[in-house]
């Protein structure tokens, strides 16, 4: 690590941080909603957006929930799904100043997010604890406020608006997964792969005994390998935060 | 909350974090294989499809809806517009589908 001093404070990262706080706002809202219309109390969602902060994996969370789903179940997905904060954090260690300490490190984790990440990663200096800090804030307030505010709203709405929020959520992932489709043919067939199975495990009875998270797991594992082998991706894409800003946690 | 949900929330929480911090403190080395970044790279979209399909068509209660909002989202990503632009056309979209006559 460099014995560098970042040049970067709180107030920089705060205000680097304001696109994405509100990018958040958006996809946390429609995360409330989705909560709500799985059963989960506007509380209960608050509470895990606070202690989790990441929308793949919440989703999932409220689909094992949904289905009385076991714990194991819920810890292997978690891991799967999540897997990639572990290769983001490996990669932000190479871009840090001599002031992020393991003690700081535990709570820097916590922000670790794929837009926080890639505004931190592309900073043209290495960062320090502080501006890291600035950066978590105005996300880690609008996932929050969003999820809150989205299964608030989605009690007091009537009931065909309530539906017409429930593929809110959905909307967003296909507004993430199609683009970065259209650029790399890797991604286009790692999608098509786990929609093809993903579709299989639903409608083919023989799969009925499978539960929701495990689905997710046997979709996305081989279809993520076999592309990682077929067509492996381009060389660093570190592009930075203003197109992650557009994308989700 | 019951205590089921206490677990459950537990288990997410726990697993999360440790996911983001255990590599962030301990890690030194770069990573270099080039299988293992693409794999790293490839499961958020692998993940994020398999949760958004078929999930999508039946989010809404009605399967004509979900077809009207899907193909919404679908024409407004393609149109390159915002996640919150995508995301309420497609709501707007199922609620308007929701007026067709069969």
């Amino acid at each position: 690590m460099a014995k560098t001093i970042s040049p970067y404070h709180y107030k920089d990262g705060l205000k680097d941080g304001i696109p994405i706080g509100l990018g958040y706002l958006s996809v946390s809202f429609g995360l409330g909603i989705t909560a709500l219309s799985m059963g989960i109390k506007a509380l209960e969602a608050l509470l895990i957006s606070m202690t989790n902060m990441t929308s793949a994996g919440e989703v999932a969370g409220f689909i094992i929930i949904a289905a009385s789903g076991g714990i194991m179940e819920m810890i292997l997905t978690q891991l799967v799904i999540n897997l990639r904060y572990a290769l983001m954090g490996i990669s932000l260690t190479q871009r840090l100043d001599s002031r992020c300490t393991t003690r700081h490190r535990l709570l820097m984790s916590f922000g670790m997010g794929d837009e926080i990440f890639a505004v931190a990663a592309s900073k043209p200096y290495p960062v320090g604890p502080s501006y890291f800090y600035g950066l978590m804030t105005c996300p880690y307030v609008g996932w929050s406020l969003g999820t809150l505010l989205g299964a608030v709203a989605g009690q007091l709405l009537p009931a065909d608006l309530q539906l017409a929020l429930g593929i809110m959520i959905y909307a967003m992932f296909i507004a993430i997964i199609i683009p970065p489709a259209c650029k790399s043919r890797g991604v286009l067939g790692t999608i098509l792969i786990s929609v093809g199975m993903s579709c299989c495990l639903e409608y083919i009875p023989f799969f009925s005994f499978i539960s929701d998270g495990f689905a997710i797991i046997i979709c996305a594992l081989p279809a993520a390998c076999i592309m990682a082998i077929l067509a492996p991706a381009q060389e660093e894409e570190n592009d930075g935060g203003r197109e992650a800003a557009q994308s989700d946690t | 909350m019951t205590l089921k949900m206490f677990y459950y929330m537990l288990a997410m929480a726990l697993t999360t974090y440790l996911v983001r911090m255990l590599p962030f403190t301990l890690f030194q080395k770069k990573l270099t294989s080039r299988f293992a970044k693409s794999f790293f790279a490839y499961i958020p979209y692998a993940v994020l499809a398999a949760m958004t399909f078929p999930a999508i068509f039946s989010a809404t209660g009605s399967i004509t809806t979900a077809i009207c909002g899907f193909a919404v989202a679908v024409v407004l990503t393609f149109c390159k517009q915002s996640l919150i632009v995508v995301a309420i056309g497609a709501c707007v979209a199922v609620y308007l589908g929701g007026f067709l006559p069969f």
